[in-house]
C-alpha cells in the first residue's frame, strides 16, 4: 500500500518525538523503528529525516550531540527536551481526535470496507 | 578480495561526500551525519548478503535524490540559503531566461527611480529653490516603488499581493502631499523620517513575495535590510569619490559642473543606488559574505564597553542627565544601534549553537543600554509634564517606550538562553513579530500625528 506524501508528513513529528521519547537515539535508528513500527508500510526518503531533525532542534523539541560510541564512528544522538514531550503530548491529542472521528466515519459508512489498520495506528 | 572491495567501497562514499560538499545548503556536520546514515544502510545491506557496490547505489537511492535534499535542508536553514544566488533544483528554462533577464530589468527600475526624481522639476518643482520641502516630504516616493516593483517581478508575486502593495504608496503620496505641513514645522521633519520607514516596512512585503507572516522571511528581510545599508553606503562612497572628480576636472579646463552635480548627479544617483544596492545584495551575497555579522562582531564588545564606561561615570560623578530635547532622540538612536547590533548578532547565529562569550557580552550590552534609557526616560517625563506635548517629542518618546519594550523583553529571553532555559529561537521569533509594532508606529506617525498636532 502506498501512503500519500501528506500523511507521511504530517505525521513524521509525532512519530520521530514519540520514539525520542523512548531514549536518546541517531538518525539511522530512528528510521529503522519508523519502519518496524509501521511495519514496512511508511516509506520515508531517508535523508529527508535529517532536515526534520534539525527542525525540531530549532524549535527546541529535541537537542544534539556528537558522541563517539566505543569502536564506533563519530554519530550525532538527539535527544528530546521537555518542550519536546509537551509538544508530543499536545500532538498526541490531536491525533487521537482525528482518529477518533475518522472512526465514527468508517463505522457509519459501512459499504467501505477497511482494507488495512490506518497507517498512523499502527506507527502509534 | 575483501580489501579491494572495501576499497572500491571506500572511493565510491568518497566520491559521494565530494557531491555533498559542493552544495552550499549542506554543511560538513550535515555531511557527516549523513555520511553515516549512508554507511550504516550499507552495512546492513551487506549483512543480508548483497555485495557492497549493490548495497551502495540502493543506499543513495535510498537517500534520495540530492537535489531534493538540498533543497530541504536549505529550506530549514534559511540562514544558509541566504549565502545563494539561486535555489538549486529547478534548472528549467523559464528560470534561466529570467536570471538572464534579471539584470536588464534592474536597470530599468534604478532608471525609472532615477528620472521619477526629475519629473517634478518639470512641472516647477525646483530642487535648489523653496521646493526643498516638497523633496523631502516625497523622497521616498521616488526610489520604493521602483524597488517594490523589481521585487514583484523578482519573486513573482500574485495580483492581489501586488494591490495590497500599491495601496500603502498611494496613500503615503496623498497624506504627503495632502496635509498642509508647513516647511519649518516638526510635522514636516517627522513625515520626511517615517514615510521612508513606513514604506520601507511596505518593500519587505514584496520582498517576501507576499508571504509576510513566515517569521523565517522576515528575517530574512532584516537580513537584507543591514546588507542594503552597507552596499547603499558604500556606493554613496565611490558616488562622492566621483563627484569630486567631476567638478575638479572640469574646473581645471575652467568649466562649472556644480550645477550639473547638484540638480543630476547626486539626485538620480541616489535614487538609482536604492535599487542598486538591493539588487546587488540579491546577486552577490556570495562575493561579499554577510558584512553585518561582521561588523556587529567588532562592534558589540566596543559599544559594550563604552555603555559600561558611561554607565561608571555617571555614578562616580553622580551628574544627572542632560535632558535637551536632542538628548532624547540621542538616547533613541543609542536604542537603534543596540537593537541593530542584537538583530545582526541573531541573524547570522547558528540557532542551535551553545551560548558562548560572546552571547555574554551582547547581554551585557542590551542591559547597560536598558539602565541608561531608565535613567534617561525618569528625566524626560519630568520635563515632558512641566512643558507640554509637541509632535517631536510625542514621537521620540513613543520610539523610545517602543524600542525599550523591545529591549528589555529581548534582554528576558537572553538571559534565559545565556542560562540554557530557553531556545534561541524564541528570541528570533520575538524580534520578527515585533517588526509590526515598527510598522503600526510609523504609519500612526505618518498619518495620525499632523492632524492630532494640529499640524504644528
Amino acid at each position: 500500500m502506498h501512503i500519500t506524501k501528506d500523511l507521511v508528513a504530517a505525521s513524521a513529528t509525532p512519530l520521530v518525538l514519540g520514539i525520542l521519547a523512548e531514549g536518546e537515539s541517531y538518525g539511522y535508528a530512528i528510521l529503522k523503528q519508523v519502519n518496524e513500527l509501521s511495519g514496512g508500510q511508511l516509506e520515508w526518503t531517508d535523508g529527508l529525516l535529517y532536515p526534520l531533525l534539525h527542525r525540531l532542534e530549532r524549535l527546541g523539541h529535541v537537542e544534539s550531540a556528537w558522541e563517539v560510541p566505543p569502536g564506533g564512528r563519530r554519530r550525532k544522538y538527539y535527544r528530546i527536551t521537555d518542550q519536546g514531550r509537551a509538544e508530543l503530548a499536545e500532538q498526541r491529542r490531536q491525533w487521537a481526535a482525528v482518529v477518533d472521528a475518522l472512526r465514527g466515519v468508517w463505522n457509519t459508512t459501512q459499504s467501505i470496507k477497511p482494507i488495512t489498520a490506518p497507517a498512523w495506528e499502527a506507527g502509534r | 578480495m575483501t580489501v579491494a572491495r572495501n576499497n572500491d567501497l571506500e572511493a565510491q562514499i568518497a566520491e559521494w561526500r565530494a557531491y555533498m560538499h559542493r552544495r552550499r545548503e549542506l554543511h560538513r556536520t550535515d555531511a557527516e551525519e549523513l555520511e553515516d546514515h549512508l554507511r550504516s544502510r550499507i552495512t546492513e545491506l551487506t549483512e543480508a548478503g548483497l555485495r557492497a557496490d549493490e548495497a551502495f547505489l540502493i543506499a543513495v537511492k535510498r537517500m534520495g535524490s540530492l537535489d531534493e535534499l538540498s533543497r530541504e535542508f536549505a529550506r530549514e536553514h534559511s540562514e544558509r540559503l541566504w549565502k545563494q544566488l539561486v535555489l538549486p533544483g529547478e534548472p528549467d528554462a523559464p528560470t534561466a531566461a529570467r536570471s538572464r533577464r534579471e539584470l536588464p530589468v534592474m536597470v530599468l527600475c534604478a532608471a525609472v527611480a532615477a528620472l521619477a526624481i526629475k519629473v517634478p522639476s518639470w512641472f516647477g518643482f525646483d530642487m535648489s529653490d523653496d521646493d526643498g520641502g516638497f523633496y523631502a516630504r516625497n523622497l521616498s516616493l521616488f526610489a520604493l516603488p521602483a524597488l517594490a516593483a523589481y521585487f514583484v517581478w523578482q519573486r513573482r508575486v500574485g495580483p492581489r499581493v501586488i494591490g495590497v502593495l500599491a495601496l500603502p504608496f498611494i496613500l503615503g503620496a496623498v497624506i504627503a502631499n495632502a496635509y498642509p505641513l508647513a516647511d519649518d514645522s516638526q510635522s514636516m521633519a517627522l513625515t520626511a523620517i517615517h514615510l521612508p520607514l513606513a514604506l520601507w516596512l511596505v518593500v519587505g512585503v514584496a520582498y517576501v513575495g507576499g508571504d509576510w507572516r513566515s517569521d523565517r522571511r522576515r528575517m530574512d528581510f532584516i537580513r537584507f535590510t543591514g546588507e542594503w545599508l552597507i552596499y547603499f553606503s558604500l556606493l554613496g562612497m565611490g558616488g562622492g569619490v566621483l563627484t569630486a572628480f567631476t567638478v575638479g576636472t572640469f574646473n581645471a579646463i575652467g568649466l562649472d559642473a556644480e550645477g550639473f552635480v547638484q540638480s543630476w548627479l547626486l539626485p538620480c544617483g541616489a535614487m538609482a543606488a536604492v535599487i542598486v544596492s538591493a539588487w546587488l545584495v540579491e546577486a552577490k551575497q556570495s562575493v561579499i559574505e554577510n558584512m553585518a555579522p561582521v561588523l556587529t562582531r567588532v562592534f558589540t564588545p566596543l559599544f559594550a564597553a563604552t555603555l559600561l564606561a558611561f554607565l561608571v561615570a555617571i555614578a562616580w560623578t553622580t551628574n544627572g542627565v542632560d535632558v535637551e530635547r536632542d538628548a532624547l532622540i540621542l538616547f533613541d538612536l543609542l536604542l537603534v544601534v543596540v537593537l541593530g547590533l542584537l538583530l545582526y548578532a541573531i541573524s547570522a547565529r547558528d540557532l542551535t549553537a551553545r551560548p558562548g562569550l560572546f552571547d555574554r557580552l551582547q547581554l551585557a550590552l542590551v542591559v547597560s543600554a536598558l539602565i541608561i534609557d531608565g535613567i534617561v526616560l525618569l528625566a524626560i517625563t519630568g520635563r515632558i509634564t512641566e512643558w507640554g506635548f509637541t509632535p517631536n517629542k510625542t514621537a521620540a518618546l513613543g520610539e523610545n517606550v517602543i524600542l525599550l519594550t523591545n529591549l528589555a523583553w529581548s534582554a528576558w529571553l537572553f538571559l534565559g538562553f545565556v542560562r540554557g532555559r530557553m531556545p534561541f529561537a524564541r528570541l528570533e521569533h520575538w524580534q520578527t513579530r515585533y517588526m509590526i509594532v515598527y510598522a503600526v508606529w510609523a504609519w500612526t506617525v505618518v498619518l495620525a500625528f499632523p492632524p492630532v498636532f494640529d499640524f504644528a
